[in-house]
């Protein structure tokens, strides 16, 4: 099991009480221990498929927020960079994640920079206690496919900022690179007991800054060597281009915050004993309370900054409420909760017309809601975990900024320079749609 | 006979075929238009940047009476349509060379 490796003392910690009342006999090999293996194998499940189905929030928001013309173009390339997140995880993402040691450059005592090459490896058909890799705790198939889902959300996030002018094959061998191997590099530092960890002492529950930051980042460096929407910005002034279904939009924002329940509770990471399933629905609790505290805050603020209330700020709110509390959902109170979240909706309502002011165009609020509430969200957790620092939270913070809009920036030049990465100006008025699949989201209306 | 044609707030919409109705006017085709006159639009917000609303929604309404009865009509709708603010619409009077009735063949003040 890879994760027990890196979180083993603290795991076996609390396991260790129950454990000791549970069974007089065999340690380690009994039916407590079973239900433990049983359990944690299942909240991976569970949290799996919930953040799997964040996917599909990502679609439905990122669909409603673009003109009808470009709609079925976004589908695709949420389906299509979700599939090759899933792929691209198996072949090189995971192990170079979890290298269990194997660094390839640095070790797990002096800082692990970069993980082991080598494609993911299931547990036997039926494997038995004696076989299992890690009995003490769950399956390694229940880890894979729970944290292969994060990746696949960090590469729907740069997704909706890039919309609407970027062309369907550059964009996908981005996702390749990103997934395979920006996602995992760095996630291996925090989560993989790498340097951040064992060296700076990060802390990151769910990753605001690992999957979150990381994915606004790219989107980020994307924008900016893409260039904002034809007629976005003239004349010195800013011209709102109109999503084109919210009700789409705010399905996919429930959908997020309900798939946001596995992305942060299941990053307990273990549910066997009486303190995991416990913490777990704190988590629950805390994510749920967080996502209200920043749709709330965008509500109000909008009526008093526009004297009324704008819908897409409110959804962004409650995702930028969710993004903020990903990084500490256990150790808040609900009451911080909430205001961790409140912040980052009010980051968000401020956020989006600064980077129009930069003339960064960003279709759906990616970037505010990911990098500035993961930031955000990030060095909250010295609100309330004492066991965090300001050092680690920031170098943190930066090093993989630094990391991951650098190494994406220059795949966009190269993508750029090689392919071109944006589709022509009579096709970006014509609409994606047409010009590079040739088929409509809603044929039998009128031109959006 | 006349051809009358008005703009109207679209929520008025209702209450003008109400009164016309009770007026005698036993027919009229409604078309939902969007088009700028003295109110030449207005501003919105979306996402903290303003933009302008150029065409703003009205009802159209086209209406043929004889020519004894444009005056009531026009008044009927003026009076209905009225909120006195601005955006309340327009109405115009035309004149109507030829009515035709397609099921029967009847003509003119017969076809309307």
């Amino acid at each position: 099991m890879k994760l027990m490796k890196t979180i083993a003392p603290v795991a076996a910690l609390m396991a260790l009480p129950s454990l000791g009342l549970a069974q007089e006999s065999v340690p380690g090999t009994d039916a407590s221990t079973d239900s433990i293996f049983i359990f944690n194998t299942l909240l991976f499940l569970i949290g799996g498929f919930l953040v799997m189905w964040m996917a599909a929030g990502f679609a439905m928001l990122e669909a409603g927020l673009v003109r009808s013309k470009n709609v079925t173009m976004q589908l695709t390339k949420n389906i299509a960079l979700f599939a090759i997140a899933g792929v691209m995880y198996y072949l090189i993402g995971y192990n170079l994640m979890y290298p269990l040691g194997n660094w390839s450059i640095g070790s797990d005592e002096t800082g692990g920079y970069l993980g082991a090459f080598g494609a993911a490896i299931l547990e036997a058909v039926g494997v038995t206690r004696e076989a299992a890799d890690d009995y003490g705790y769950a399956s390694t198939g229940s880890d894979f496919y729970f944290q292969l889902m994060f990746c696949a959300t960090t590469a729907s996030i740069v997704s909706g900022t890039l919309a609407e002018r970027i062309k369907l094959w550059p964009f996908l061998v981005f996702t390749v690179v990103l997934t395979g191997l920006i996602y995992p590099i760095q996630a291996s530092w925090k989560w993989g007991g790498g340097f951040l960890d064992s060296q700076l002492g990060f802390l990151d529950f769910a990753g605001s800054t690992v999957v979150h930051s990381v994915g606004g980042w790219a989107a980020l460096a994307g924008a900016l060597i893409l260039g904002p929407r034809l007629g976005k910005y003239k004349d010195g002034m800013v011209h709102p281009i109109l999503g084109s279904n919210l009700p789409l939009a705010t399905l996919g924002t429930f959908i997020l915050w309900m798939g946001w329940f596995g992305f942060n509770g299941a990053s307990q990471l273990a549910m066997g004993t009486v303190g995991d399933a416990a913490d777990v629905s704190r988590i629950f609790a805390n994510t749920n309370t967080a996502a209200a505290g920043g749709a709330i805050a965008a509500l109000i603020l909008t009526q008093l900054l526009y004297k009324k209330v704008d819908l897409t700020m409110v959804l962004n709110g409650a995702l930028a409420g969710l993004v903020s509390i990903t990084a500490e959902p256990l150790t808040p109170s609900l009451g911080a909760a909430t205001l961790i979240g409140a912040v980052g909706g009010v980051l968000v309502v401020f956020a989006v017309p600064f980077l129009d002011k930069l003339k960064i165009d960003d279709v759906v609020g990616a970037i505010p809601v990911h990098l500035f509430a993961g930031i955000w969200g990030t060095l909250a957790v010295l609100l309330t975990n004492s066991d965090a620092t300001f050092t680690g939270q920031l170098y943190s913070i930066l090093i993989v900024g630094v990391f991951v809009f650098v190494v994406s920036g220059l795949v966009w030049l190269v993508l750029k320079a090689v392919m071109g990465i944006r589709v022509s100006e009579e096709e970006e008025v014509n609409g994606l749609d047409k010009a590079e699949l040739g088929m409509e989201a809603y044929p039998e209306f009128a031109k959006g | 006979m006349k051809l009358i044609i008005a703009t109207i707030k679209p929520f008025k919409l209702e209450e003008v075929r109400e009164a016309l109705t009770e007026a005698g006017v036993r027919g009229m085709m409604v078309t939902e238009i969007k088009g700028f006159g003295s109110q030449s639009g207005h501003t919105e917000i979306y996402r903290g940047a303003e933009y302008a609303v150029n065409f703003v929604p009205k009802v159209k309404l086209e209406i043929v009476v004889s020519s004894g009865m444009a005056d009531l009509v026009v008044e009927t709708i003026s009076k209905t349509a009225k909120t006195g603010k601005i955006g309340d619409g327009k109405i115009f009077v035309l004149d109507v060379e030829q009515a035709v009735r397609v099921r029967t063949g009847e003509t003119n003040e017969d076809a309307i």
